[in-house]
């Protein structure tokens, strides 16, 4: 019997170390909602987050819209990475951000793609020309590169002539893999899911001028419930720096 | 109160919901009297690839169906030199993967009234000289009206309540891919609620009327009602 009250000392003593350990690093664990288009930056973030401050982030991806709807009805995340600057402005007077925690984290820019390596040329001519089936959008109520879609359209004149070609996805996301999947020959998307390490990864792209759309200011918000996350706030504090800033820029948005 | 897209969503949706149905009434009343009367060991595997959709994740249909009919996939290469085009974003495409999503709900009522009818009706017809096609329209189809009309009811209904195939493959286009459920998604994404409620709605309406004729017109028929 002493034996075993010894040996069971000898294990709360030893459990009771891995947990002083553990609380001593302060590892934490923080839930992100992150739009779409930020995909593939926020996986190179999450793992510097992590070599650098020890904390965790868990990624939620989707529409901006949707995310403030889900926030508005408790969600339980503790930051989110916006499509635009209007939704983390529009949680903040609803009370459900950290006044003062907004900031600017990207600029995204718009690009029409094709997974054809010849079809989209440098001038966007291929709209006029009309030599494709399906064209493929965001829903612009809900994602912003939608909206800056409907822009661009408009702006060159173009919108009832491609009215009949068009197919909406739910997301940026959703909208890529219509693209990707060559069920869309042409798709308006996020120059940050098309670049790998500032190349274009495969197809043909037309980088779209800026006065076609008005830029997408991409805003971060510390969400109430994570406001004292210390893992939530390090995200923050990390899109902040200089390297996070050249490695977003790296990603294709703009600077 | 309904705006015309809404209708338009109706409209829509019925169309896919009738023209399913009735392509799975041609194709699933031969495969279902196939597998209630084979005795090859085909017979459980392909009860189990009928009855796949009631499990899989509508995301997991979607996804394949955005693979293989794209222009890479088989199904999209052999559309294309059919001259068909492409399925996926189109009204024929919406209805081949209903077809497919809707498939155990034909199949399954009619299997088990054909398998409750037995040997015996079909041996009397036999000795009566009439021709197997003839036994199939003249006895065997009537004796399984009722799990023809249950398999009507719920193909139907299982399709206008479809969402996650057709949001994945459907590109939300009005008057072609964009039905009901999706109309509903959209509104309440943009965070129009009175409009999704409206439409929420009338679908809850459908949907208990349909159970409840459903279940009135089994519940009759069991008390004895003479057919």
């Amino acid at each position: 019997m002493t034996v075993l009250t010894k040996l069971s000392k000898a294990g709360a003593i030893a459990i009771a170390a891995v947990l002083l350990s553990a609380g001593s690093t302060h590892a934490e664990v923080a839930h992100v909602a992150v739009a779409s288009n930020f995909a593939e930056p926020i996986k190179a973030l999450a793992i510097s987050l992590e070599k650098t401050t020890g904390h965790q982030i868990k990624v939620t991806l989707g529409a901006t819209g949707k995310f403030f709807a889900q926030i508005k009805n408790g969600a339980p995340f503790d930051a989110l990475l916006a499509a635009n600057a209007e939704t983390p402005a529009a949680l903040e007077l609803d009370g459900f951000a950290q006044p003062g925690s907004r900031f600017t984290y990207a600029t995204g820019r718009l690009v029409l793609w094709s997974a054809d390596p010849v079809l989209v040329d440098g001038k966007g001519d291929v709209l006029r020309q009309g030599k494709f089936r399906k064209l493929a959008y965001a829903a612009p109520k809900v994602a912003p590169y939608g909206a800056a879609a409907v822009q661009v359209m408009e702006n060159l004149g173009l919108q009832t002539l491609l009215a009949p070609k068009l197919v909406q996805g739910e997301s940026i996301g959703q909208t890529f893999s219509f693209v990707f999947t060559g069920n869309a020959e042409l798709g308006f998307v996020a120059m940050s899911q098309v670049l790998e390490g500032g190349q274009l990864k495969s197809g043909s792209m037309w980088e779209i001028p800026q006065p076609l759309y008005n830029p997408i200011a991409q805003d971060a918000v510390l969400l109430k419930r994570g406001a004292n996350n210390p893992a939530a706030q390090a995200l923050m504090a990390l899109l902040k720096t200089q390297a996070s800033k050249d490695l977003i820029r790296s990603y294709g948005y703009a600077p | 109160m309904l705006t015309s897209a809404d209708l338009q969503a109706i409209g829509l949706t019925l169309r896919v919901a009738a023209l399913t149905t009735l392509i799975l009434l041609i194709v699933g009343t031969p495969l279902a009297w196939w597998l209630a009367r084979t005795k090859s060991w085909m017979k459980r595997p392909l009860s189990a690839i009928v009855a796949l959709p009631i499990v899989l994740p509508p995301s997991v249909l979607g996804f394949y169906l955005l693979v293989l009919m794209g222009p890479q996939g088989p199904v999209g290469q052999w559309t294309q030199s059919l001259g068909l085009g492409l399925l996926p974003f189109s009204f024929s495409g919406l209805v081949v993967a209903s077809v497919f999503y809707s498939l155990p709900f034909m199949v399954q009522p009619i299997q088990t009234a054909m398998e409750a009818l037995g040997d015996r009706p079909l041996e009397v017809a036999a000795t009566l000289r009439a021709s197997p096609l003839d036994t199939f329209f003249s006895v065997v189809l009537p004796l399984c009206k009722p799990g023809l009309i249950s398999g009507v009811i719920m193909s139907f209904a299982h399709t206008v309540g479809e969402f996650g195939v057709v949001l994945m493959v459907g590109g939300n286009i009005p008057g072609v891919t964009r039905v009901v459920s999706v109309q509903i998604y959209d509104h309440v994404e943009a965070m129009e609620y009175a409009d999704a409620h409206r439409l929420a709605a009338i679908m809850l309406g459908f949907s208990f009327v349909v159970l409840l004729a459903l279940f009135t017109y089994n519940g009759t028929r069991r008390k004895g009602v003479s057919t």
